[in-house]
């Protein structure tokens, strides 16, 4: 893929799925413990998200990060807008604005469950995680 | 290899007036988490005030600085 055709593939996930995490690694495998709590926040509000690892291609990151600003990875984007990294998602897991900005109940206060299995896999290793 | 000192004393020169503490998680100067309480931050997301500081550093995010962690606050206490 020419980094065009990365840049673009990068909007097109952002678009089109309501809650996109770029992290290193995958749900049911992170690569680092900020991913890995991330996605676990998602898991545990139970959201539908699509997944994208940014590891196999350095590019990936770069365009992303030239899209979004923001240096670091993971990036969560809901609707379209960036939310934060590992830092920010915690914070408003922990303060149950994550819920509400997902439109769902906030669990019972608990550590976040370790993510499940991966589901379907598509270009470039995007995954929909279907719950 | 940076320190916890240099990383706050550049936030502080950045943002003059803020509270900055900055731990160095590992002890390695690899991984560190600051917590930075500025009036500049007020009427800021949570985004665009931790983007204030991940802009001190610039391009030295996850390169010599690998990793690190932002805790931002206004003195009234909202995040």
């Amino acid at each position: 893929m020419t980094n065009e055709e990365i840049r673009d593939f990068i909007k097109q996930a952002i678009d089109e799925n309501e809650v996109m995490l770029f992290m290193k690694g995958s749900p049911d495998a992170p690569a680092c413990g900020f991913s890995a709590r991330a996605a676990g926040c998602l898991n545990a509000l139970g959201v539908r998200y699509a997944a994208l690892d940014i590891l196999p291609d350095p590019r990936i990151r770069e365009e992303l990060s030239a899209l979004s600003g923001w240096p670091t990875i993971p990036q969560l984007f809901v609707r379209g807008e960036l939310v934060g990294g590992s830092d920010i998602v915690m914070e408003m897991y922990e303060s149950g604005e994550l819920a509400e900005l997902l439109g769902v109940e906030q669990p019972a206060a608990e550590e976040a469950p370790e993510a499940d299995p991966a589901q379907q896999q598509g270009p470039l290793g995007l995954e929909n995680r279907l719950n | 290899m940076p320190s916890a000192d240099e990383l706050k004393r550049r936030i502080e020169e950045a943002l003059p007036g803020a509270l900055v503490t900055v731990e160095d998680l590992t002890g390695g100067g690899d991984h560190f988490r600051a917590e930075v309480v500025s009036d500049r931050f007020e009427g800021l997301s949570r985004i665009e005030q931790h983007k204030l500081v991940y802009g001190v550093f610039g391009d030295e995010v996850g390169g010599r600085i690998h990793a690190l962690s932002i805790k931002t606050s206004t003195p009234g206490g909202s995040g």
